[in-house]
């Protein structure tokens, strides 16, 4: 096995009763890659990655994250990679401090490295201001950054966010990217679903899913030149309209 | 155990940062034991009564300062003519007219017996019934003492005795039925809401996605809860000593025991309803709706199950809700020991276990 791929997968199939919600995929991705997810609702984008963190179980085929077998070492993935969800996940009536205390606890991280890993936190983030206010009095673009930091706070191999910018302004979609490309930087493997295809440009790598299938993966450049199209958003169209 | 207490410390977060969950915990019990306790009663207190005495003799004037002197009643007016009778009662002023008929002492001595007509305002038939009662009971008590010095008297007075709440206080009969409807409440009502509310907000996912294992999540959320439950429970049982002067027959520790044991039948159907519900709304209605209307109606609470139709006899005994309540009642009220309520006992374990097992198997279907 290849070292330098985290994320293996073959043929991986779900299905709900009758219907296929996802077909039969199958790709890998690279260590520090920023890998774009790309398909449109309902596509199957978000089954798939829930099967990659271990909260959905696969029918068939075969899939390894971060070295681990989702069929059976479930457990062990859950400790090697950060998650952040599509609706934002802390809880609004802790404070900025306290979410970072209870997410770096059932993480199991010390005391002494939660202090740390929140000073560091609240400093990047420019939130020493807000640190005992409650996380629901932050703008949404606060609490985004605030979410994607704390998925990161064990320092895990791979992070999966599923669809990290909904609802966000540009200038804070900017800089959620750079911190994206910051962690990359540092060699977490970054997992990324979204809809905006000018996002599908950062990325190093994307797939689109189609109906539950993959029926594209390259990098932005090659996938432009393959369908003959200017921008991402033509490929994605050319793609869906079939 | 280090990411179990900063869970629960989290948990301790919500319920203290949210009014509204802090008033259903402590505000809803105090309220309702006091409610049940002073509002809903079947004792009566200085009830307002009128006299007609058409004799004004001796007798009738003991009769009247025996009725006036006891704290059930006050003599609010005297009436002088039948005709006034009506009118007393449409102006609201009495509950109960007693009227003395003419030459009552002559009748007593002449013929034995002299009548007496306790008219009541019966539009509230409980007061009326009991108001009726009460005079009974004084005018026997002073029959007695008129017999005493005759030996020759040979009449029968059948004498009901009381047992366990001699006195009748209602208050002894809503205290475990209130401190069940409220660890039912709190317990299920309150856990399947806060998990619930995990999933609706997102929340839940992440905790999944974490190390934690279902069942950490899991004990963690109902944790505080069952803490909290006991801490009512306690609440209620002073309530009932200080304020209503409730004696607790039997032995504290074992009431501690079957209340937690009841606690957790409770947390186990919590947890159940929040595995069949999306939404918090949802949980509540299904709480309220599924839980609290059986426990109130057909536990035994309020209306006795041996005078329901036998279909809801049957149902009654899936209630652990009726099981419970014979406990507390066995302990608080007759000071029994485990060896007269080991059977209800082991009823309510067995169900604590059925529902435990089956909302963990729920849990885990729904995560897969």
């Amino acid at each position: 096995m290849n070292n330098n791929k985290v994320i293996q997968v073959e043929g991986l199939t779900k299905m709900f009763g009758y219907f296929t919600a996802v077909n039969a995929i199958t790709f890998d991705v690279e260590k520090g890659e920023i890998f774009g997810f790309l398909g449109a609702n309902g596509a199957g984008k978000t089954t798939a990655m829930k099967m990659l963190i271990g909260i959905s179980n696969p029918n068939s085929g075969k899939a390894k994250v971060a070295g681990f077998d989702v069929f059976t070492h479930a457990e062990d993935i859950k400790k090697n990679i950060g998650y952040m969800s599509q609706k934002f996940a802390l809880y609004d009536d802790l404070t900025v401090k306290e979410n970072i205390t209870f997410f770096g606890g059932i993480y199991g991280l010390s005391r002494k490295r939660i202090k740390e890993k929140s000073a560091v936190l609240i400093e990047e983030l420019e939130l020493e201001k807000v640190a005992n206010k409650l996380v629901g009095s932050l703008p949404l673009g606060w609490k985004q950054k605030l979410s994607f930091s704390v998925s990161l706070l064990h320092d895990p191999k791979i992070v999966f966010l599923d669809e990290p910018t909904g609802g966000v302004d540009p200038i804070t979609r900017r800089q959620f990217w750079e911190m994206i490309y910051k962690a990359a930087d540092q060699g977490t493997t970054v997992f990324v679903t979204t809809h905006y295809m000018d996002e599908a440009e950062y990325c190093d790598r994307v797939s689109i899913m189609v109906n539950g299938k993959i029926e594209a993966l390259d990098t932005p450049k090659k996938l432009k030149e393959q369908f003959k199209a200017e921008t991402m958003n033509d490929v994605f169209l050319k793609l869906a309209r079939g | 155990m280090k990411r179990f207490i900063g869970f629960i410390k989290k948990e301790f977060y919500h319920i203290f940062r949210d009014r509204r969950s802090l008033f259903i915990l402590f505000g809803m019990p105090i309220a309702q034991i006091l409610l049940f306790g002073f509002a809903i009663t079947n004792e009566i207190n200085n009830v307002d009564i009128a006299i007609l005495d058409h004799s004004k003799d001796a007798t009738t004037k003991e009769i009247i300062n025996k009725i006036a002197s006891s704290k059930y009643f006050s003599i609010k007016q005297m009436v002088n003519r039948e005709a006034d009778i009506a009118s007393v009662f449409k102006k609201g002023q009495v509950k109960a007219v007693l009227n003395f008929e003419k030459d009552f002492s002559k009748n007593l001595i002449k013929e034995h017996k002299a009548t007496i007509q306790i008219i009541t305002d019966a539009t509230d038939p409980n007061t009326a019934n009991t108001i009726s009662n009460y005079v009974n009971a004084i005018l026997q008590k002073y029959q007695k003492e008129l017999n005493k010095d005759i030996t020759m008297v040979y009449q029968i007075v059948p004498e009901t005795r009381m047992v366990y709440n001699p006195e009748l206080k209602s208050v002894y009969m809503f205290v475990p039925g209130v401190m069940t409807i409220i660890l039912m409440l709190v317990s299920a009502m309150m856990t399947s809401i806060s998990i619930t509310r995990e999933k609706e907000l997102g929340t839940m996912e992440i905790l999944l996605v974490s190390p934690l294992k279902p069942i950490q999540v899991i004990i963690g959320k109902v944790f505080p809860y069952i803490f909290l439950s006991i801490i009512n429970a306690v609440i209620i049982v002073m309530l009932s000593i200080f304020i209503f002067k409730m004696p607790v027959q039997g032995s504290l520790f074992l009431l501690g025991l079957e209340s937690i044991l009841f606690i957790i039948s409770a947390l186990a159907l919590g947890i159940l309803i929040s595995t069949i519900s999306a939404t918090q709304q949802t949980a509540m209605m299904i709480s309220l709706m599924g839980l609290m209307l059986p426990v109130i109606l057909l536990s035994g609470f309020i209306f006795p199950i041996s005078s329901m139709p036998v279909p809801l006899q049957v149902i009654s005994n899936i209630i652990p809700a009726k099981w419970f309540i014979i406990i507390i009642k066995g302990i608080m009220l007759k000071g029994v020991g485990l060896q007269f309520i080991w059977k209800e006992t082991l009823i309510l374990l067995g169900m604590t276990v059925f529902f435990m097992a089956l909302s963990v198997k729920k849990y885990k279907i729904r995560l897969e």
